[in-house]
């Protein structure tokens, strides 16, 4: 990065020109983003077939260490990214959404390819999730079953922009929230949504009970 | 096979088991139906008495009409041949079914499989637990009168969306906005989730169950779903006693995509680029699989031409898949990355090759029924030309020098989960795991499929059964997967690519079939039964990755933990094969 990118154009002037190769005067926010976008370390979570592009864009074709994102981590507590790399299932989803908790801040999620980002082929599964943003907050979705490595670059670009446009006060306002992990009952539950699973239930007993008498009323006459 | 062969085990089997054992004789079926009470004493006698000694797939078809439900087998022969399919059919209501595993161990998951998903109980099982959904989960979903939370139609196309072309978010039908449905008069605070599960992810569980000789206590250990050794979400539960493994036990379904499920509300077409995503590493043989499958009920055959596209294509998965396997057993023994950086450079070339020919690097969709979709272009078929006869070769021969002698890969491998021969038959092992313990079983010569009675290639063939040889098998696979390109490169001729006109819709005359291929991960079947009407009414995957795993325990005992890592690379698992 030169030193014109580093400085705040507003101070470019008040630097004295023999001092303008060696000082720079910006803000927090810049450069502590600047340091933070060339290293986004993604952790190392594959799902599925996405998984498989993700190892390559990591080998010696397209090798996404260009942007300093080499260092794929497998402990969420050392990762900035998760790539939700493929399918997530009812069955893995409590997994996802703990190493989301565990990641420390500031953390990021990118859903690559179509099943991660709203079920894909496979929407229709009944051990689907259609779509990790109803569970995970999504800052960059990643079209194409699965992208190509050119296009999970694109996604990793686009996240690094975003980076840079974020003031080192909004980036910690989330510290410290978790997000309820799902259950596992008869389907998959959100700890939110317990009062309205009982009310569907509820409802649908009733219709049930309902149409049971009316069977039998119909037969008895 | 020959005809008087066929009729001797017939007048064999009719005549041991009068009334119990009746040809199936319904149009486009095929084998025998077996009365539940017979059924362990008609294994024993295919086992022992006729040499069916390995049983290739399991499964069961759900027929609600007629208020059966029916446990379909094929058993074959290792020394080669055709299988012998044998069903048994019980009552819709309550299916019971007595469990083979005590003479085919092989048939453990496959048989959990059959209870979790179509609700049949084997009896005398040793573990039926569910085992691609979780314990608790509503209803078994294969079911024909179990619909999924985002139901909409029995078969596509769907008359919302065709031929209007109407589109809407499956969500915005869903009172949760979501994929969920519950059943009636269910309360999630009384729910108490399955215990079992919930104790082990508490990381450590302690087993008050001394040895005899010394005071210790041994402890489980979980590994997965999320852990960079197990090749995806899968999960393995360790007991240990001190370093050594007691016991493991391997749980899956973490990428269970409900492929059957889906595959029977599909069109016959429309499931081709599903296959793609089975084994994602290899998606030419699932193709392959699939449409040979179909084929033999629609009675087509593909042209010649389009036969040797079919098997350049599906060897070049192999090479691709093979030495991607090998990259990554390297990373599994902790040479991390470099040796996968060298194997991923030439799958990169290959895949080159298939996004000319199919569009895609991964998915290809690229098989039909009787021909394939597209013509190789003359570019690429040079292309194929130089990889196979230049770059390829040497590439191996480069790969062989640095890693076969490397004193870390021997030391890791030899002896180190060892399968004898007998017992990778019994587990129902199949492709390069059953071929390294010294079974030449290759179903590209036991039974040859397409056009490959024609090529001169070797079935390599291992005789240790560990860890070390499941890897030089696979680089005696690619070379010889070199071989027939090579040959298939030489006499490949002119002409067309398909067998009458591309459609989207296909008749499918009713009946069963099972169409298989060597894969790159071993025996790759599909048992499709067709009603007659535009889609298939059962869909299923006899996948080689799930059913390598049943052998997976008996490999790890007594080795140490970090040896886990090791042998679960050497069997080479796809995920999205295990689940399906």
């Amino acid at each position: 990065m030169s030193t014109d990118d580093l400085n705040s154009p507003e101070y470019k002037d008040k630097i004295p020109e023999e001092l303008q190769g060696t000082v720079a005067i910006t803000t927090l926010d810049r450069i502590y983003n600047w340091g933070r976008r060339n290293s986004l370390w993604p952790m190392m979570f594959g799902l599925a077939c996405c998984a498989i592009e993700m190892i390559c864009t990591a080998a010696a074709r397209f090798d996404f260490a260009r942007f300093g994102m080499e260092v794929m981590r497998s402990s969420p507590r050392q990762a900035d990214v998760m790539i939700v790399a493929g399918t997530v299932t009812k069955k893995m989803l409590p997994q996802v959404v703990r190493l989301y908790n565990q990641m420390a801040d500031p953390k990021y999620v990118v859903a690559m390819g179509a099943c991660a980002s709203g079920g894909g082929p496979f929407k229709e599964g009944y051990n689907v999730v259609s779509g990790i943003d109803k569970y995970l907050p999504v800052d960059v979705y990643i079209p194409g079953c699965p992208p190509t490595p050119q296009a999970l670059i694109y996604g990793l670009m686009k996240l690094q922009q975003k980076v840079d446009k974020q003031s080192i006060k909004e980036v910690y306002s989330n510290a410290g929230k978790e997000i309820p992990i799902p259950v596992l009952g008869p389907d998959i539950m959100d700890p939110r949504d317990y009062e309205k699973i009982r009310e569907y239930t509820l409802k649908k007993a009733e219709a049930e009970a309902q149409a049971a008498t009316a069977a039998e009323s119909a037969q008895s006459a | 096979m020959s005809e008087q062969v066929v009729a001797t085990e017939q007048d064999l089997l009719l005549s041991r088991f009068p009334e119990v054992v009746k040809p199936d004789e319904r149009k486009g079926y095929d084998g025998y139906i077996v009365d539940a009470k017979a059924l362990l004493d008609f294994a024993k006698t295919l086992r022992d008495d006729l040499g069916y000694d390995y049983l290739s797939s399991v499964t069961g078809v759900d027929y609600l009409p007629e208020g059966k439900m029916e446990v379909v087998y094929h058993a074959y022969k290792t020394t080669g041949g055709a299988p012998l399919v044998f069903k048994v059919q019980v009552p819709r209501e309550n299916p019971v079914v007595p469990s083979l595993v005590s003479i085919y161990p092989g048939a453990d998951f496959q048989e959990r499989e059959a209870w979790d998903l179509l609700g049949i109980k084997f009896e005398g099982h040793p573990n039926l637990k569910r085992i691609l959904m979780w314990e608790g989960f509503h209803g078994h979903p294969l079911r024909k009168d179990w619909h999924e939370p985002y139901y909409e139609e029995e078969h596509k196309p769907y008359k919302s969306r065709w031929p209007e072309g109407k589109a809407f978010r499956a969500e915005d039908r869903n009172p949760f906005g979501k994929n969920v449905d519950y059943p009636a008069g269910f309360d999630p605070a009384k729910w108490t989730p399955d215990i079992s599960d919930a104790l082990i992810y508490e990381g450590l569980g302690r087993i008050d169950k001394p040895r005899d000789d010394l005071p210790t206590e041994q402890i489980i250990v979980n590994l997965g779903p999320q852990h960079p050794s197990t090749h995806g979400v899968f999960r393995m539960v360790v007991t240990l006693d001190g370093e050594t493994i007691v016991d493991l036990e391997p749980v899956m379904g973490y990428l269970h995509r409900n492929h059957e499920k889906i595959g029977e509300r599909n069109t016959w077409l429309m499931n081709m680029p599903f296959t793609d995503r089975l084994d994602y590493l290899s998606p030419m043989s699932n193709n392959f699989g699939y449409a040979l499958a179909v084929e033999k009920l629609l009675g087509v055959k593909p042209p010649e031409r389009a036969e040797y596209i079919r098997v350049i294509m599906a060897e070049l998965t192999r090479i691709q898949n093979h030495i991607f396997a090998i990259g990554m057993f390297l990373n599994d023994m902790g040479a991390f990355f470099t040796p996968s950086l060298y194997a991923i450079e030439e799958r990169e070339l290959i895949l080159d090759v298939f996004e000319a020919v199919a569009g895609s690097r991964m998915m290809v969709n690229y098989f039909r029924f009787g021909g394939v979709a597209r013509d190789i272009p003359e570019d690429v078929m040079k292309k194929i030309h130089d990889l196979a006869f230049e770059r390829l070769p040497r590439r191996i021969d480069e790969l062989d020098r640095y890693l076969t002698n490397s004193e870390i890969v021997r030391a890791r491998g030899e002896g180190v989960g060892v399968l004898p021969a007998e017992k990778a038959i019994a587990f129902s092992a199949a492709g390069p795991v059953l071929r390294a313990s010294g079974v030449p079983y290759d179903v590209r010569r036991a039974e040859p499929y397409g056009i490959y009675d024609r090529f001169d290639f070797d079935v390599a063939v291992r005789y240790h059964g560990d860890v070390y040889d499941r890897y030089l098998i696979r680089m005696d696979e690619v070379r010889q997967s070199i071989r027939i390109i090579q040959q298939a490169l030489k006499q490949i001729p002119e002409g067309p690519i398909m067998t009458g006109k591309p459609q989207y819709q296909h008749r499918v005359p009713p009946g069963e079939s099972y169409g298989r291929v060597e894969g790159p991960k071993g025996e790759l079947g599909f048992y499709v039964v067709s009603n007659g009407k535009g889609n298939p009414w059962r869909y299923h995957v006899r996948a080689p990755s799930f059913i390598n795993l049943t052998a997976l325990a008996e490999m790890t005992r007594g080795h140490k933990v970090a040896d886990i890592v090791v042998i679960l690379g050497s069997i080479d698992i796809v995920l999205g094969e295990v689940d399906r």
